[in-house]
């Protein structure tokens, strides 16, 4: 049954009729998502794709359309004030592309979420993809920027805090024959909505996934949480990288969270974390499915 | 972003925060008019370059130490000759060394005792932390290696923001009274407006001091900005300084480019900081050294492409480049162009391996295949990396 959203759940964008909001809102719709609504402030009664109706607020679009999940591709000035737009119109599950969000702000948003009923994923991720049963996995519901024609409908849950890498590893399952329930990009700012242990969790106790791709990479203590969850708590074989082996301590690696702070945060602390947990930890990024094949006994 | 000494003085005066007198000097004239501003304190001239270990340091004109005590205008106007325009080398500029373009002058203070004092956004708990120690001026992973039970942390409520009652048991933790504990708990109020007002990741104190006349003074401080909040900060982006950076990572932002440089002799070409990572990752995995990072985006033009191009062939140290897209939805076609254009404008002395996949892959292959430039295909990272490193020998 996947995680997070399936074939029936319908979304709305917010910065629908910026280029990347329209550009990634069309590929969603060629994918065959029930994409209901758009929000831009100022462009309400406007169509998008001729289809699409746009609204002024989120809570106009959710009473009129009954749109449960939202994408973010607002500006990063105008980030948190959209993520707390979607909270207050009751969305329940709130994907949040943006990238280069001020910290400070996300501290905040952070702050606002507890207690509400409204998931953060992202910010500062690719989005989430449950694949759909037709041809090149058409007709699953994506939200964000993946590609979605590389995934494949199938048991293997994916959780990254990289794009790319999740798409990697995705593009390798598929491959090799082997499909996805979900695939989860948490991002890779330092303060985001949901982590790694929120995800393997929802894996763990969805029936559909049957083993779990972890995708980590240096900066905080994520990867470890999850992993020290996993070893007494997950029934599910797991494979895990990690990347940034080679970064230099203190930098910036493109990624806002991607630095390395101190010992427990580097690369080998965490695969050493990982591996006493009973996670099989990929060599290298080329080898994410084939690893998860020999712990799943494929 | 870093900033300078002095910088962080003009904060600190901004923001109330109590530190040595100093005046930043751009000329002999103009240290001699400082120390004479300054008459009948003790005075130090410091020279102005983001690296640390100055003070050992030595100039290339052989020049020993960028700090020194002073004794008079004269002498300040001396140094500040001998400091100015000349290339300071420490153990952390490297040989190459730096060009001092200010001198700043400052008071010397006395010291009764040294403590560490710093705010940081802590991820794991989503909110600031200030962290505090008697244990000052010596570096604080070492402290926190030989005696973490000497480091204290107090974590400030996002909303709320810095309450009376942390400042009072920091300020006990301290072991501060009376007066001392009095300026103490101003400065760290004003330091926490600071952080919060100028969007800091980071601000570090070592050492915050006391001295027999009774003050507390911020001694010497580090600054970490967030740079996704820059934008609502241009006094604080006036304060960058290039020459200060590595050429090539200025001439990448130039561009929107992520690149930081390092010591190896493979490049790499990638879109998505994961996978620049991981490329770097699985080079080194296979016996090679990488010479950066670089992540283009997921959106990268083809200008993009042919300047990033560029600034690793720049790179002297460079004898071979792995180009690795996974293009989901950037077109693969764009890559290969903006790969041709450039490999046809500067040449393409070294070897060079692309791996290429996704989006319109087979019209960025035939786009290379064409282009009569000598480059090797690969069919995945794994393939890719064993080639270039095979190449570079």
């Amino acid at each position: 049954m996947a995680i997070l959203i399936d074939e029936n759940t319908k979304i709305l964008v917010q910065g629908i009729t910026g280029s990347f909001g329209g550009r990634h809102a069309q590929l969603s719709l060629d994918y065959g998502t029930k994409l209901v609504a758009g929000v831009t402030p100022g462009k309400g009664g406007q169509k998008f794709s001729d289809t699409v109706p746009i609204f002024d607020t989120v809570s106009q679009a959710v009473n009129e359309t009954g749109a449960t999940a939202s994408a973010i591709f607002v500006p990063p000035p105008f980030a948190a004030d959209a993520i707390l737009e979607a909270m207050d119109a009751g969305v329940e599950l709130i994907v949040c592309i943006t990238e280069g969000i001020p910290v400070m702000d996300m501290m905040k948003v952070k702050q606002a979420l507890k207690g509400s009923k409204s998931r953060l994923v992202g910010p500062n991720c690719p989005g989430i993809v449950t694949p759909g049963l037709g041809e090149k996995s058409h007709g699953g519901c994506r939200i964000g920027i993946a590609p979605g024609y590389i995934h494949k409908r199938g048991n293997v849950g994916v959780v990254s805090r990289s794009g790319t890498l999740t798409y990697e590893a995705v593009f390798q399952l598929t491959q090799m024959g082997y499909g996805q329930s979900t695939c989860v990009g948490i991002g890779g700012d330092p303060i985001n909505g949901t982590n790694h242990l929120d995800v393997l969790k929802m894996f763990n106790d969805d029936d559909e996934t049957e083993a779990i791709i972890m995708i980590g990479e240096i900066g905080g203590n994520a990867e470890a949480e999850a992993a020290r969850w996993a070893k007494d708590n997950c029934k599910k074989p797991i494979a895990g990288f990690i990347a940034g082996a080679t970064a230099p301590p203190g930098r910036r690696m493109g990624h806002a969270g991607a630095i390395v702070g101190g010992e427990e945060d580097t690369a080998e602390a965490k695969k050493k974390i990982l591996a006493e947990c009973g996670i099989a930890v990929a060599e290298t990024p080329s080898t994410m499915a084939t690893t998860l094949m020999e712990a799943w006994g494929k | 972003m870093n900033i300078h000494e002095y910088q962080a003085k003009e904060l600190f005066d901004r923001f109330q925060v109590p530190s040595p007198k100093g005046k930043v000097a751009g000329s002999p004239e103009e240290a001699a008019a400082a120390a004479k501003e300054f008459e009948g304190a003790k005075l130090v001239i410091k020279a102005q370059v983001h690296a640390g270990g100055r003070g050992k340091g030595h100039f290339k004109n052989g020049f020993q130490g960028g700090v020194h005590l002073i004794e008079s205008p004269e002498q300040a106007s001396e140094y500040a000759g001998k400091m100015l325009n000349e290339t300071l080398v420490t153990v952390q500029t490297g040989d190459a060394g730096r060009l001092v373009r200010k001198v700043m002058i400052a008071e010397a203070v006395d010291i009764t005792h040294e403590y560490y004092l710093a705010i940081l956004m802590d991820r794991d708990t989503c909110a600031p932390v200030i962290v505090a120690s008697t244990e000052g001026g010596m570096s604080i992973e070492d402290v926190a290696h030989d005696t973490p039970e000497k480091i204290f942390r107090q974590v400030v409520h996002p909303l709320l923001g810095l309450q009376a009652y942390e400042i009072r048991k920091i300020s006990a933790e301290l072991g501060l009274s009376g007066d001392i504990a009095k300026q103490f708990g101003k400065t760290l109020k004003n330091l926490y407006k600071l952080f919060i007002d100028c969007d800091c990741s980071m601000l570090e104190i070592n050492p915050l001091v006391t001295t027999p006349d009774g003050r507390v003074l911020a001694l010497d401080a580090k600054f970490g900005f967030d740079d996704n909040a820059l934008y609502r900060h241009p006094d604080i982006v006036a304060m960058r300084d290039k020459e200060e950076e590595d050429p090539r990572e200025v001439a990448a932002s130039e561009y929107d480019l992520n690149y930081i440089g390092l010591d190896g002799n493979i490049a790499c070409l990638v879109n998505g900081a994961g996978l620049a990572m991981a490329t770097m990752d699985i080079i080194k995995h296979y016996g090679g050294e990488p010479a950066n990072f670089l992540d283009v985006g997921g959106g990268a033009s083809k200008e993009q492409v042919t300047a990033a191009f560029k600034i690793i062939l720049g790179d002297p140290n460079v004898k071979g480049i792995l180009i690795n897209i996974f293009g989901g939805i950037m077109d693969c076609n764009v890559i290969a162009e903006g790969v041709v254009a450039a490999a046809k404008e500067t040449g393409l002395p070294i070897p060079l391996v692309v791996r290429l996949e996704g989006n319109n892959v087979e019209a960025g292959k035939a786009t290379l295949a064409a282009s009569g430039i000598n480059i090797v295909t690969a069919d995945d990272m794994a393939d890719g990396a064993q080639k270039i490193v095979k190449a570079v020998g």
